[in-house]
């Protein structure tokens, strides 16, 4: 089958397909930083004590902060083994359009990562004692904020996957980006549990995410192409 | 005194043992737990003070102690393979891990169910609910361990560390959750003891757990002899085993695929 | 039986909800936790024969090619070998 000729969908499943197939062998790849999601979580009523109140009050960001460090840790995986056995260049030097295999693979980390995080994250709001008004923003915020976490870390990992040991570096690279969703969400949420509307901070974050879904791919091509010279 | 174990240590022996031993647990298990269930659904007594909702009682406390004395029995295989060498414990340890993580969360899930009504929340942190949910965190590494790993032998050393310092920690976590609980006593509502049990309720209590133990035992069996087979897969008694339960099926199969 | 009719076995008292969340959910737990063990069981034993037949096959081929070869070098030198 001549591949020149695929449409951008095509292409787009193809790889979407393999992404999701290698991920479903690598259960451990989905599990883990799921995991690692509920036990930063727990962690917090340890440290601060289970008073009720308390709990509820900093539960928007706690669960924000660990869906946080939880996508950057699960960030590494997504172009990693594929530059470790040379299939990243390869794709680069496809006659495709980077930005379409790069999108591609952006939408399955999501699939593996952030909509696994969207499902746990309401039996953690009930952990931490979450105002229950608060439920539909958190979830509203999580569905729109995860891609954005995605298509944004993909930017961090693409600058640093040719770079040894460029774990924390990612970090340092992507927490700053990953700043203004946290802040709307976690205000979104905060003023949902006041029974305010909180379609201000929603739309702020929808535009992030559209601003993010059209421009990152094209960031993360070329941080691709430098990093495989 | 342990001569009489001796011949187990041989995984076919103890392949065909434990095949022998399923469809006697599983017809007990069938048995005892539905005797339990149906018993403790619709025949015993409300309590007075917590009416009907005290029925999950007869699901959650056997899944609890189950699920602290799978772990326990994870840390004896352990401990039996590192210091005997014994490497059928490790194939044991992994078959107990999935059914005693289960376990822990059915503990959990049917605590808060039963706790919602009874203290108006679905979660508090007591020092029991953080205990079993620290437990949960712990099966699940081991689980998460065992899976990270290619080359099963090494997985089950590797387990079977984690497993020992768990046990050995499980004490220490428990004690300072304690403490932990009783440092900020104030919010919290008095905790639900194990009421002292009229014979009315106790008979019940006693099918479930019978009930489920023999369950946890019968799917261990399973999942042991599994565990078995995938270690000593180039032995030619799992060879012969397995020539004889699918042999045309894989044939017509798979025949397109091989070249 | 502690209970006057169905409904009111339904309704348990009132915590119908929290009683039946709880046996439900533990039902759909073990049930899956005993599927997963028996289909394990047999994909095992599956995955073992068809790796034994794949090398059984291997074998065959290897063996077949070592005849053709030592085939070759004792017969005529028209003899192609594979």
């Amino acid at each position: 089958m001549p591949t020149i000729n695929l449409s951008y969908r095509a292409i787009f499943s193809l790889v979407l397909k393999r992404d999701l197939t290698i991920a479903m062998r690598h259960k451990d790849d989905i599990i883990n930083p799921l995991l690692f999601f509920v036990i930063v979580v727990t962690l917090f009523p340890l440290g601060i004590g289970p008073e009720a109140q308390t709990l509820s009050r900093i539960a928007p960001g706690i669960i924000w902060v660990a869906a946080l460090l939880a996508t950057l840790l699960s960030l590494d995986r997504l172009f990693k083994s594929d530059h470790d056995d040379g299939s990243l260049e390869q794709m680069l030097l496809s006659p495709h359009p980077v930005f379409i295999l790069v999108l591609a693979k952006i939408s399955a980390h999501w699939l593996i990562t952030g909509l696994p995080l969207i499902f746990i994250a309401p039996l953690l709001a009930v952990l931490l004692h979450l105002n229950e008004q608060s439920y539909g923003a958190l979830m509203l915020t999580l569905l729109l904020g995860t891609p954005i976490l995605s298509l944004l870390g993909a930017i961090g990992v693409a600058l640093t996957v040719g770079i040894k040991k460029g774990g924390v570096l990612l970090s340092l690279l992507v927490l700053p980006l990953y700043i203004p969703v946290l802040i709307f969400a976690t205000s979104a949420i905060d003023t949902a549990a006041l029974g305010l509307p909180y379609s201000g901070q929603l739309a702020i974050i929808a535009a992030l995410f559209f601003g993010s879904l059209t421009l990152a791919p094209f960031a993360v091509g070329a941080a691709l192409k430098v990093s495989t010279n | 005194m342990w001569k009489w174990l001796h011949p187990y240590a041989n995984p076919e022996v103890s392949y065909h043992f434990t095949g022998k031993l399923i469809p006697w647990l599983s017809a007990l298990t069938a048995i005892f737990l539905s005797i339990g269930i149906i018993w403790a659904l619709a025949f015993a007594p409300a309590d007075y003070q917590q009416g009907d909702s005290f029925r999950i009682f007869y699901i959650h406390v056997p899944a609890a102690s189950l699920s602290m004395g799978i772990y326990l029995g994870m840390a004896i295989a352990a401990f039996t393979s590192m210091v005997w060498q014994f490497k059928l414990a490790d194939a044991s340890a992994a078959a107990m891990a999935p059914v005693g993580a289960v376990f822990t969360t059915i503990a959990l899930i049917t605590g808060a169910a039963w706790g919602k009504p009874m203290w108006g929340t679905w979660w508090i942190w007591d020092a029991r609910l953080t205990s079993e949910l620290i437990l949960l965190f712990l099966y699940l590494g081991v689980i998460a361990l065992h899976n990270a790993f290619e080359d099963k032998n090494l997985a089950g050393k590797a387990a079977g560390i984690l497993t020992l310092v768990g046990v050995i920690n499980l004490p220490i976590i428990k004690y300072s959750v304690e403490w932990w609980n009783t440092l900020h006593q104030g919010s919290t509502v008095s905790k639900l003891g194990k009421p002292s049990m009229s014979v009315e309720m106790l008979w019940p209590f006693l099918f479930c757990f019978l009930g489920f133990a023999l369950l946890v035992g019968t799917i261990i069996c399973i999942r042991f002899r599994s565990e078995i087979l995938n270690r000593n897969s180039i032995r030619p008694w799992v060879k012969s085993l397995v020539s004889e339960h699918l042999p045309k099926q894989i044939a017509q199969e798979k025949n397109h695929a091989v070249r | 039986m502690q209970f006057d009719s169905f409904s009111a076995f339904i309704n348990m008292g009132g915590y119908g909800f929290y009683v039946w969340l709880s046996f439900g959910i533990s039902t759909a737990l073990i049930s899956v936790l005993i599927y997963s063990s028996i289909t394990g069981h047999t994909k095992v034993i599956k995955n073992i024969a068809i790796r034994q037949q794949r090398e059984d096959k291997l074998r065959k081929v290897r063996k077949e090619r070592k005849n053709a070869q030592t085939n070759t070098q004792t017969n005529a030198p028209n003899e192609v070998s594979q």
